[in-house]
């Protein structure tokens, strides 16, 4: 068979270049609506910074590499925040699971574990984030079982667990920051050494490159096999080229952003050496940056290629349907919240390391901007439609303009809140204008 | 046809009772069903079909009274151990997901998976263009949520879903509400064929011009409670509107 391109619905419909564009290519065009969204955004920015602060200081391969580590926590939860809204439910609790599982650690990593296994032992990481991750669970597991089997609305479950949990923050160590964290525990936080530099950027790249390829060409080989109509081999193509084209300007801008001589000073004491003339040492990807990468890859293969996936989209189209349809929802209720609250507390472990303190504060207002960052993707709060990807773009759209206020002075919080605030229901009114038309 | 000394029947449900708050939907009603036959449950809106037949599907669990599947007392405490009894059902409402494609719909909660245990969806997709194909050969739209659907294309993927499955008990509420004269046809077609595979069926239908031609047997309800049983080829239309209206039992009628 040669690569015929059969489209029943294209004949006697005209089409612009555009449409027929996105038929062929498949993109969501709301994709490219939060894309462009976003380069607005980023190029807003800069130019504002270069016309009226004498230097665009936006997409600079700092700033975009800072971006990336701030947007990794609440891009975690946001994919978990998906799955709840998708299914008509609500999680206000996300940032206080944060401040809890953060001061849990961080008691357990300095004041409990070097007690029995010394200062700086390598096992004390591993266990910490293990034992953060499930009491994140665990609090989603009970929050979940209240609203899935107590008939409790999911909204005043977690708006309880939202003071419930800070409170037991505070009162985990009296108030107390704790300070500093592992050594090792810190690097999951990112910065210089938080980092796998040029080469490993580099190979990273290659092997996403060739999943990316490799998705591609098994697609295509599915649908011949069982005889549905292919895509042109040109949007093959472009859709190949795009994806290896996106990660290759990803990794060159991570490489592009050099540690800085502080650091550079730190590194060549440790060896022994001088810091020689054209020392140029690579940040790379960050860690949470990759660990963000890896969860959104995970979420998306369990919301697209499993039953739980399907399970989760059908409960949040027509409750009823998925319980006639011997789909266990209350069992599926108490699931959603625990990798909820398990992505809440890997957040914790994220944001901890970064602060290399764990502080009661931590994940405060967490939720909103989570819950914010996924109606933004296009996560519907009536149920049902929601992607993983979404809610990524919609959290760097957001750190997004919380960072880019910084950078152009707008810091103090209070312009910061008020353009989020605005951006978040324009987003929401957009994406309403656009299911409109669509119907 | 002899209702008496057929051996044992496919589904017997006997003496059920449900109430909602004060309301007695279902009063104490005993039905059965045997392989190869349709069975017709009329009766005026809100007289109890669906929640009869819902506590066979197990979408609800009765009050009082007990199942029999080929002899054997079963307990159905939900759709899944409905379902696991070979009982399949198309509701009234349709009981679709909205914002799935008609594969989605069709193989929802029984997915098919790959060896990894993902699930396949250019395989279920495959097997949706065959079954629709055999139901409804003008079905095109495989891959567009339900909600996108006419009231007559939800109804045939529903119907596609409990037909799929080799079902050998089958409840039908409705089937045709929404259906056209050709589509309408081409269901009774199928329950026909199903008949001849030996499949037993309930079907609930004010139609009675449907009831007299596909079913072998009608029960008719009344206010939760039955009416009366008959073989319809015994009666005339006008007995059976009789009991449905006025709660008339004819002299045949059990
Ligand atoms: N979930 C429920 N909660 C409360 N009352 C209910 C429920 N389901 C059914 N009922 C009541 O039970 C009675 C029987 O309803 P049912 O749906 O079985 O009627 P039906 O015979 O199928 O009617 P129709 O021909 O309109 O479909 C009605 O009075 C209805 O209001
Ligand atoms: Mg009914």
């Amino acid at each position: 068979m040669t690569d015929i391109n059969q489209n029943p619905q294209a004949a006697g419909k005209e089409e612009g270049p555009i449409g027929r564009f996105l038929r062929a290519t498949e993109i969501d065009p709301r994709l490219i609506g939060m894309v462009g969204a976003l380069l607005l955004i980023w190029i807003g920015f800069h130019v504002y910074a270069e016309l009226f602060l004498g230097g665009g200081t936006f997409l600079t391969p700092r700033n975009l590499w800072n971006l990336s580590v701030q947007t990794a926590s609440i891009g975690i939860m946001a994919t978990g925040m998906v799955l709840v809204i998708i299914t008509r439910n609500i999680d206000l609790s996300v940032g206080s699971i944060v401040g809890v599982t953060g001061m849990y650690m961080g008691l357990l990593q300095v004041e409990w574990l070097p007690q029995y296994l010394g200062l700086g032992h390598p096992a004390i990481w591993i266990i910490t984030v293990i034992f953060g991750i499930v009491l994140g669970a665990l609090i989603g597991a009970l929050q979940g079982s209240m609203i899935a089997y107590l008939s409790i609305p999911a909204f005043i479950v977690t708006l309880g667990g939202l003071l419930i949990w800070r409170g037991v923050a505070f009162l985990a160590a009296d108030g107390r920051t704790i300070s500093p964290v592992d050594e090792t525990f810190a690097l999951i936080g990112g910065g210089p050494f938080g980092a796998i530099g040029a080469t490993g950027s580099w190979i990273l790249a290659a092997i996403a490159s060739a999943g990316v390829i490799w998705m591609i060409v098994r697609g295509r080989g599915n649908r011949r096999k069982h005889g549905f109509p292919l895509r042109p081999m040109w949007a093959e193509y472009f859709m190949a080229g795009l994806g290896v084209g996106l990660i290759a300007v990803a990794t060159w801008v991570v490489n592009a952003y050099p540690w800085p001589k502080g650091i550079l000073k730190q590194y060549y004491e440790g060896l022994g050496q001088e810091v020689p003339e054209d020392a140029f040492i690579s940040h790379g990807y960050a860690y949470p940056v990759i660990i963000l990468v890896v969860v959104a890859i995970l979420m998306t293969v369990l919301m697209t290629r499993t039953r739980f996936g399907r399970y989760v989209f059908a409960i949040g189209g027509n409750p009823e349907a998925a319980a006639l349809s011997g789909i266990n929802t209350r069992a599926m209720t108490v699931k959603i919240f625990t990798l909820m609250g398990a992505l809440a507390g890997l957040a914790g472990v994220i944001g901890s390391a970064r602060l290399n303190s764990a502080t009661n504060a931590l994940g405060d207002l967490d939720e909103l901007y989570v819950i914010a960052a996924a109606v933004v993707g296009g996560t519907s709060l009536a149920g049902g439609v929601g992607t993983i990807y979404g809610a990524i773009i919609g959290a760097l759209v957001l750190v997004s303009l919380q960072t880019g206020m910084v950078l152009i002075g707008f810091g103090d919080g209070s312009y910061r809140k008020i353009v989020i605030g605005a951006a978040l229901v324009l987003a929401v009114y957009l994406d309403i204008l656009y299911r409109k038309r669509l119907k | 046809m002899n209702t008496t000394n057929r051996g044992t029947p496919l589904v017997e449900m006997r003496d059920i009772s449900i109430a909602f708050g004060g309301i007695k939907a279902v009063d104490h009603v005993t039905v059965d069903l045997y392989p190869g036959e349709v069975v017709g449950l009329l009766g005026h809106n809100g007289a109890g079909k669906s929640t009869l037949i819902k506590c066979l599907s197990g979408a609800y669990q009765a009050d009082a009274g007990d199942i029999f599947i080929n002899g054997e007392k079963v307990e159905i405490k939900d759709p899944r151990d409905a379902r696991a009894q070979n009982i399949e059902t198309i509701y009234q409402t349709l009981a679709l997901a909205d914002n799935l494609d008609a594969a989605s719909n069709l193989f929802l909660g029984r997915e098919l998976v790959n060896s990894f245990g993902f699930v396949d969806e250019t395989k279920m997709e495959a097997e949706t263009r065959k079954i629709m194909g055999r139901l409804n050969p003008n079905f095109r739209k495989f891959n567009v949520p339900v909600s996108a659907l006419s009231g007559g294309q939800r109804q045939s993927v529903a119907i596609a879903r409990a037909v799929y499955f080799n079902a050998k008990i089958l409840i039908m509420d409705e089937p045709t509400a929404a259906l056209g004269p050709h589509e309408t046809q081409m269901v009774s077609e199928l329950i026909q064929e199903l008949k001849a595979q030996g499949l037993g069926i309930f079907l609930i239908e004010h139609d009675i011009h449907n009831v007299m031609k596909l079913c072998d047997r009608a029960v008719v309800m009344k206010n939760g409670q039955r009416v009366g049983t008959v073989n319809v080829n015994e009666v005339t239309d006008d007995d059976i509107l009789g009991m449905i209206i006025a709660g008339k039992k004819p002299a045949q009628a059990v």
